[in-house]
């Protein structure tokens, strides 16, 4: 039988071990230069995969955005969480790509705002270039390409792209798996299954703006109530025919409040001081 | 070993790129090609030279589809025709995939034109030997359009247009005869300008006609000879007229 060179697979530090002939990286602590590496030996290609589960950030988020008969409706919460650590209360998650899209974070902070800023600078050229604007379908096919070709190196981005152009309003989800879905009604993150429960029970396609506006806020506030790595304030826009709009921001805290108000319980026992004599 | 760096296309001392000129010398010995563009409908109309009895006049077709919405007629070099349009089918194509919408008129034109300039500034090529008409619609406005791009790389729109063979005296005769035209009446007068230059008759003739509704539609050799008939009968009438009215004068 043949024997294969493995040559390329024997690493500088550990001898290779055990009947494999060193083709896992089976290393037994001394001669490595102090790295924990995962345990993965019945699947080799497993190793790259494993590593970069352990870096990736869990969309600690909520996101929502939904379609109905006067735009679109974009809500999403502020805090960012490592791990259980809250980091920041404050953070925005809606950014305004240009004065008609508005995009939302969600996974990594970095990757969100570079790229969504890169697709703002993009749609600007083809505006000047084609002296039109682009359309909500352009724009986020150019994100999900570029995403596209970012796939497995590790982005993390699930985003919804939320405009109004010619054909009306649009609503878009992309994310860095390469994915791009068309729909009415999406929510992403974390506290997205909290926040669907709302949405999906209180959505009508007819709407007014504040009644509309209402249904996400209340959607994100469950959210946060029940998702830990949801928090902070609630932004709402609105994107109507003539651009994006904001409608509030509200303290979470401020608003279970509102929607659920301290009862004044009556009082059953009152402790008094036990008489002296 | 040679080094294909060097570039070809270089000024002359009183600022010609003498390869783009000797480019458009090309253009000139090519066959003659019309278009014009109406309120609803483009038409572009080529010369046929005379095709060998043996060859299948099929498989020599001047009129380029690049998209279900965009048609391409050129004068020059047929060879460097063929790459420029294959380039120009796959930005199309490209166009959709990446915008999900389809090309303008404007932007595959730009797309050419660009690509015709690129080889005019780059090492080890030559210039494309050919102008092109270009003529679609709009897919936002519905609107009929018609670009002519040459090889320097410029581009420009136009109401009605002629390159190739002869073409200054087409674009006199449209000068002096274009008005707003649609349906038959844009066929008619590209048909008439090209009649200018070419030996009349249906054989020698090839003409495209693009409406919003039915597309690009390449018309057969007998239409094109009612046409041509049509307007000779118009031409005689015209010419009676005159001769009449100098008589009673």
């Amino acid at each position: 039988m043949m024997k294969l060179d493995m040559s390329a697979l024997e690493t500088q530090f550990g001898a290779p071990a055990g009947e494999d002939g060193g083709l896992l990286f089976d290393v037994d602590g001394a001669a490595m230069p102090g790295m924990e590496f995962p345990n993965c030996r019945d699947q080799f290609d497993r190793f790259q995969a494993t590593t970069k589960d352990m870096v990736k950030n869990k969309r600690g988020t909520t996101t929502l955005a939904f379609i109905f008969d006067k735009g679109v409706i974009v809500a999403a919460d502020s805090r960012a969480s490592m791990g259980g650590y809250i980091s920041s209360q404050t953070v925005r998650k809606i950014i305004e790509i240009n004065p008609y899209m508005l995009g939302t974070m969600a996974g990594g902070a970095a990757d969100c705002q570079f790229w969504h800023r890169n697709l703002g600078t993009k749609c600007r050229l083809h505006e000047l270039a084609n002296k039109r604007r682009i359309s909500v379908t352009g724009a986020s096919k150019l994100l999900a390409n570029i995403l596209y070709s970012y796939r497995g190196m590790g982005l993390s981005i699930g985003t919804m792209i939320a405009g109004w152009d010619e054909k009306g309003p649009g609503l878009y989800y992309v994310d860095s798996e390469g994915a791009r879905l068309k729909g009415n009604r999406f929510s992403v993150g974390s506290g997205s299954l909290y926040a669907y429960g709302i949405l999906d029970e209180g959505y009508r396609f007819k709407m007014s703006v504040e009644e509309a506006g209402e249904l996400a806020r209340r959607a994100i506030y469950h959210a946060t109530f029940r998702d830990g790595a949801s928090g902070g304030c609630v932004s709402v826009y609105h994107v109507g025919p003539d651009g994006w709009k904001k409608l509030s921001g509200d303290d979470v805290g401020e608003l279970h409040f509102q929607y659920y108000p301290v009862q004044k319980t009556p009082v059953e026992q009152e402790m008094t001081d036990a008489s002296t004599s | 070993m040679a080094r294909y760096d060097r570039a070809i296309t270089v000024f002359s001392p009183d600022g010609h790129l003498f390869q783009v000129e000797y480019a458009l010398e090309a253009v000139r010995k090519g066959n003659a090609a019309v278009g014009v563009r109406g309120t609803d409908t483009v038409v572009l109309a080529v010369e046929k030279k005379s095709t060998p009895k043996l060859q299948d006049s099929r498989s020599v077709r001047k009129i380029a589809r690049l998209d279900t919405h965009i048609a391409l007629a050129c004068a020059g070099l047929k060879a460097d025709a063929r790459v420029l349009i294959n380039r120009a089918r796959i930005e199309c194509q490209s166009h959709r995939l990446t915008v999900e919408d389809p090309v303008t008129v404007e932007y595959i034109t730009r797309y050419i034109a660009g690509l015709q300039q690129k080889y005019t500034q780059s090492g080890g090529v030559r210039p494309f030997g050919l102008s092109t008409l270009i003529v679609g619609f709009d897919p936002y406005t519905d609107k009929p359009a018609l670009y002519q791009t040459d090889p320097s790389g410029t581009f420009s729109a136009w109401k009605a247009n002629a390159t190739g063979r002869n073409s200054n005296s087409m674009r006199e005769f449209l000068e002096k005869n274009y008005k707003e035209t649609s349906g038959k009446e844009t066929v008619k007068l590209a048909i008439r300008a090209l009649l200018e230059v070419v030996e009349s008759g249906g054989k020698n003739i090839e003409i495209a006609v693009m409406t919003k509704e039915d597309g690009l539609r390449e018309l057969e050799e007998s239409e094109i000879d009612e046409y041509v008939a049509e307007i000779e009968a118009e031409k005689a009438a015209a010419e009676a007229a005159k001769k009449g009215g100098q008589k009673d004068a």
